[in-house]
């Protein structure tokens, strides 16, 4: 089990699978706002539903309205359910802020890899790891893969 | 980040959710953003007002946001619509759009969001006064509060200019500290420039390459007495350093406030007696001008990238496609001032247009030309007078318009990618030209030709 610290954007509690990006995310025509699945083309996390995922990614990008498609997503119930950034900006964050989805940034994302177990807790982040150690193995070479 | 036991009220709930809320989005972005405390705001002008740009998540939110009881406690202005109030239909736009946009502008409203509908909330008698600190959020007006009327905004999301407006504050970073309205970038101007279209592809030409910088121009290629930049021109440069970068502040030399201040504090002594004061260690600029205040001088050091433009031609290849007919010109991007409307009137009075011509504005300005009849020769040669609008947040994709002319670097920057339309870009005279013929004047590479 490892423990991380962040600097809290939006306070909350909440678990989840991790989901890692190792690029940034743009809400607003990155992903659909029906579906929760990332829908940009050429991204990492393309044809991933970030539904109920810890989502982990490096910052946003691109339009302001993105704010509102994190809105649409928790109204929807397909909102993640926790935001771990590096750096945070400003779409993101009010995205999280009105939607209630616990958010930290200054995270060393680098620590989670996608499938690990994730919670969330106001400034600490707790990773276990769910799976068996072959699964474990493999996020591990995935996250060597993502990192490299 | 330091808090006023008044801001804790709001952020523990106290004053209730919905205004926990607003600074809840005020403090975190204060964190993100390094700044140490809130400053009380004296107006907001809120974005994200078309239903086009904010679809059904947006409307649910503002609603949402209004049902739960939130009010604005500063003046807020709200942006232009995707549509004109009263006479969408004659734009050609959909009953189910209407609709929703009016959901929208009526959440706004019962917050309290004056109907104002515009870009230019400086037009209409909502003039920010020096050193004020704002939360605007359009990006072109956010430009002309910070350099040509020397307040003090960052460019705001639609989210947290309303946040700022419910708290009344935002957070001290950014143009709202001297330190960084200071320039980053000095830009030569060896050409002439001559017409609002110029001044867009060179605040094309300069966005692209500063990005969030602040440029401080200096215009070599003009008789600068005799031909300094009118209101229209900066619109025009601001406009498009906001859209091709993220532009909020720039100086001209000797045209805009804070550089202006060079000029005072030359002349009272404070600094060498040349009116352009370039020393070894760079240019001598005033960057502080709050109520009260003595303009402080900063020095530019030498290594400020320097950017050096010759010729307008690049910017205006980039922004203006070889099309021959035109099937819609736009102009008014920002809004049309009532000396522009004054000029479209004149070119088209007793002459018949061919192809769709919008005009957009603020409704009061509209008002302001309707009562000086200069609302009726457009209208009577086939044109239209938009209010609350313009083509960079109106629908235009369900319009079917597909080769637009128009005055705007930042129309002709949006237009491709956000409207799905190719565009001239030229001058008013050359769009009206169009509108008359529905075909561009001239050859197809006249506007670079000229320069």
């Amino acid at each position: 089990m490892i423990q991380l610290r962040g600097r809290v954007i939006f306070r909350g509690k909440a678990r989840g699978q991790a989901l890692v990006s190792t690029a940034p995310i743009g809400f607003l025509g990155g992903v659909d706002p029906a579906t929760g699945v990332v829908v940009e083309l050429g991204h990492p996390l393309q044809g991933q539903c970030v539904a109920g995922r810890v989502l982990v990614f490096p910052t946003g990008k691109g339009s302001t309205v993105g704010s509102y498609t994190l809105y649409r997503l928790a109204r929807s119930g397909l909102a993640p359910a926790a935001i771990l950034n590096v750096r945070s900006e400003a779409i993101v964050a009010v995205g999280a802020i009105i939607s209630g989805i616990p958010m930290l940034d200054q995270v060393d994302v680098s620590r989670i890899a996608s499938g690990d177990t994730v919670e969330v807790d106001g400034d600490t982040v707790t990773i276990g790891r769910s799976g068996t150690q072959e699964k474990h193995e493999d996020t591990k070479a995935q996250r060597h893969k993502e990192i490299t | 980040m330091q808090l006023t036991s008044e801001e804790h009220t709001m952020l523990d709930g106290r004053q209730g959710a919905a205004v926990q809320k607003a600074m809840q989005i005020v403090t975190a972005l204060g964190e993100i953003y390094g700044a140490e405390h809130l400053v009380p705001v004296a107006s907001a002008q809120v974005s994200g007002v078309s239903f086009k740009n904010l679809g059904d998540a947006g409307l649910e939110f503002l609603e949402g946001w209004a049902v739960q009881g939130a009010r604005v406690r500063v003046p807020a202005y709200m942006n232009p619509t995707g549509m004109d109030l009263q006479r969408w239909r004659e734009m050609g736009l959909s009953a189910e759009f209407a609709q929703k946009q009016q959901r929208v502008v009526a959440a706004l409203q019962a917050m309290g969001v004056e109907l104002t509908c515009t870009c230019t909330p400086y037009l209409v008698g909502h003039v920010p006064r020096t050193g004020e600190h704002l939360a605007w959020s359009e990006s072109s007006a956010v430009s002309y509060a910070n350099s040509v009327l020397g307040a003090r905004s960052n460019r705001e999301g639609g989210p947290s200019a309303l946040a700022a407006a419910i708290t009344g504050r935002t957070a001290a970073y950014g143009l709202h500290l001297d330190a960084n309205r200071q320039p980053t970038h000095l830009v030569e101007v060896r050409c002439p420039l001559r017409s609002e279209a110029d001044y867009g592809a060179l605040g094309y030409r300069v966005g692209r390459q500063v990005g969030d910088g602040v440029p401080y121009l200096r215009l070599q290629g003009q008789d600068v007495r005799a031909d300094l930049p009118c209101q229209e021109h900066l619109m025009a440069l601001g406009a498009a350093m906001a859209a091709s970068g993220a532009v909020a502040l720039y100086h001209v030399e000797g045209v805009t406030l804070e550089a202006a201040a060079v000029a005072t504090s030359v002349a009272s002594g404070e600094a060498p007696t040349s009116e352009v004061v370039t020393t070894n260690a760079g240019l001598v600029v005033a960057t502080s001008v709050a109520p009260g205040e003595e303009p402080t001088t900063q020095v530019v050091p030498a290594n400020t990238p320097t950017i050096v433009v010759y010729d307008l031609s690049a910017a205006y290849a980039a922004l203006d496609s070889p099309l021959d007919q035109i099937d819609f010109v736009s102009l008014g991007c920002p809004h049309s001032t009532l000396a522009d409307i004054a000029r479209a009137a004149e070119l088209l009075r007793g002459k018949r247009v061919q192809v769709t011509l919008w005009i957009t504005t603020s409704r009061d300005v509209r008002e302001r030309a309707e009562r000086e009849g200069l609302v009726a020769p457009i209208e009577a040669a086939g044109g239209h007078v938009f209010a609350d609008t313009c083509l960079v947040v109106a629908p235009m994709e369900e319009l079917g318009f597909k080769a637009m002319a128009t005055n705007s670097a930042k129309a002709a920057f949006y237009a491709p990618s956000h409207s799905g339309l190719q565009c001239r870009f030229g001058t008013l005279e050359q769009c009206i030209a169009a509108a008359l013929s529905g075909h561009w004047p001239g050859p197809p590479s006249e506007g670079s030709a000229r320069l």
